[in-house]
């Protein structure tokens, strides 16, 4: 018999850790997107390719990085450890591994949709009498909700699924750290297939399900066409 | 002088590069400027709402200066009091035709409500026969009402000025024909001052106001 608690925990922590991921990626992610689609400047490619490469590297690579950073012995670790943060196996540290692999694939998403958007929308609203903050809230980003929304959802599911960067940074303390990805591994070296199985099956059908989503949102010529 | 403008900008592109200068002053009360598509009508309209920073020169209108190169006066387009009606019409897809017309009568980080209208808005959707409409998007009208959206638009704030970027290109032919005496009698009911810019002289005709002939960047003498 497998034990309830030991799927519902490990994806309860999941659920935790990727939806704060998310939202954090949210607001960070549509802050650079914007930036990047309006700064004129030769170095904005550069910018941008530095900003995919969670995208690209092996995410144990990606763990390593916060290790030197964020570990008692790193650079702004020491500094949180002096006001008593500490990030190194918790489930904030495993918020902040999933923040980071997931960051491009909102990021990009919100570019593309803020680029979309017909640069005339946004001189109607300041011939209308706007400042640049309203025009931002009132059309820009209403006008780029959709894919925000869709690179969110995949953002998502890409948070849930992480296990190299969350491993090094948060380890694998059932209970604390042991997210659903990582749970998998365990229930394997342990032999326990039945478990395993149905956690990849909860998996899957999450990740799924958010893909289907972000689908149904991301495409939408209609919006495009001016009218 | 209602309209007194001289605006100089050169604009670089990959290959070429484009020569803005045009000076006109007008008493008249519709202004038209005509010219071939290329000749610089738009770039002149943006200069004059505040969308394109000129070089140098000036842009007055009413004896309000709204820029000024040699004084250091560029009022940003929020501030000129010029409604600007798009060629297209932009008029914003995600809102109704009653929040496409009240839009600037908000001015927060809010776009005003679907439900509960402006009376300055319920008294435009009256005068353009909107009413029907209020609640639909732009997409789901047809192209006449969504041309009297953006005047409507245009219009509810009080402008100064008004700017009207070939107005008539998005219409059929029959509906132009409309068009054209509707804008006309609204103009003259409500002494509007109204630049109209247009590449058909059929538009000139039927506007009889002081026309300006526009080409290569620069007013015909």
């Amino acid at each position: 018999m497998t034990d309830v608690g030991a799927i519902w925990v490990p994806l309860a922590l999941s659920l935790k850790v990727a939806l704060w991921a998310t939202v954090i990626n949210l607001v960070l992610g549509v802050v650079v997107a914007f930036g990047l689609s309006r700064w004129r400047s030769p170095a904005r490619e550069m910018v941008d390719s530095v900003l995919t490469l969670p995208l690209v590297l092996p995410p144990t690579v990606l763990g390593y990085y916060l290790l030197v950073l964020l570990g008692r012995h790193g650079m702004l670790g020491r500094w949180l450890d002096g006001m008593g943060i500490h990030l190194v196996f918790t489930w904030q540290g495993a918020v902040i591994a999933a923040t980071l692999v997931a960051f491009p694939l909102v990021q990009k998403a919100a570019r593309a949709a803020f680029e979309a958007v017909d640069p005339q929308f946004e001189d109607a609203a300041r011939v209308l009498g706007l400042r640049e903050a309203a025009v931002f809230f009132r059309v820009s980003l209403p006008l780029a909700a959709r894919g925000i929304t869709a690179g969110a959802l995949l953002a998502f599911a890409r948070a849930l699924g992480e296990f190299g960067a969350t491993l090094m940074i948060a380890g694998n303390l059932p209970g604390r750290t042991q997210t659903l990805s990582v749970a998998i591994y365990a229930a394997v070296q342990a032999g326990d297939d039945r478990t395993a199985g149905i956690m990849v099956a909860v998996t899957s059908v999450t990740c799924v399900l958010a893909l289907l989503l972000a689908g149904w949102l991301a495409p939408n010529p209609l919006r495009r066409t001016r009218s | 002088m209602s309209v007194d403008i001289a605006i100089r900008k050169t604009l670089r592109g990959d290959a070429r590069q484009f020569e803005l200068d045009v000076r006109f002053a007008s008493e008249h009360r519709r202004i038209v400027l005509f010219g071939p598509s290329g000749a610089g009508k738009s770039l002149t309209l943006r200069a004059i709402a505040g969308l394109l920073s000129p070089d140098a020169g000036h842009v007055r209108v009413d004896g309000r200066t709204l820029f000024d190169s040699a004084a250091g006066v560029d009022r940003p387009a929020r501030e000129r009091g010029v409604a600007y009606v798009f060629q297209d019409y932009a008029l914003f897809p995600h809102l109704t035709v009653a929040q496409n017309i009240g839009f600037g009568l908000v001015r927060g980080w809010f776009n005003p409500s679907r439900r509960e209208h402006d009376d300055r808005v319920r008294h435009w959707l009256d005068v353009f026969d909107l009413a029907g409409v209020a609640n639909s998007y732009p997409s789901r009208i047809s192209g006449g009402q969504r041309q009297r959206v953006a005047v409507a638009r245009a219009l509810v704030a009080e402008p100064r000025l008004v700017l009207l970027d070939e107005p008539f290109a998005a219409l059929d032919p029959a509906l132009r024909g409309r068009m054209r005496s509707e804008l006309l009698a609204l103009q003259q009911r409500l002494d509007l001052l109204m630049l109209v810019i247009t590449h058909d002289p059929a538009d000139v005709e039927a506007l009889e106001g002081h026309t300006i002939a526009l080409r290569d960047g620069r007013v015909c003498p």
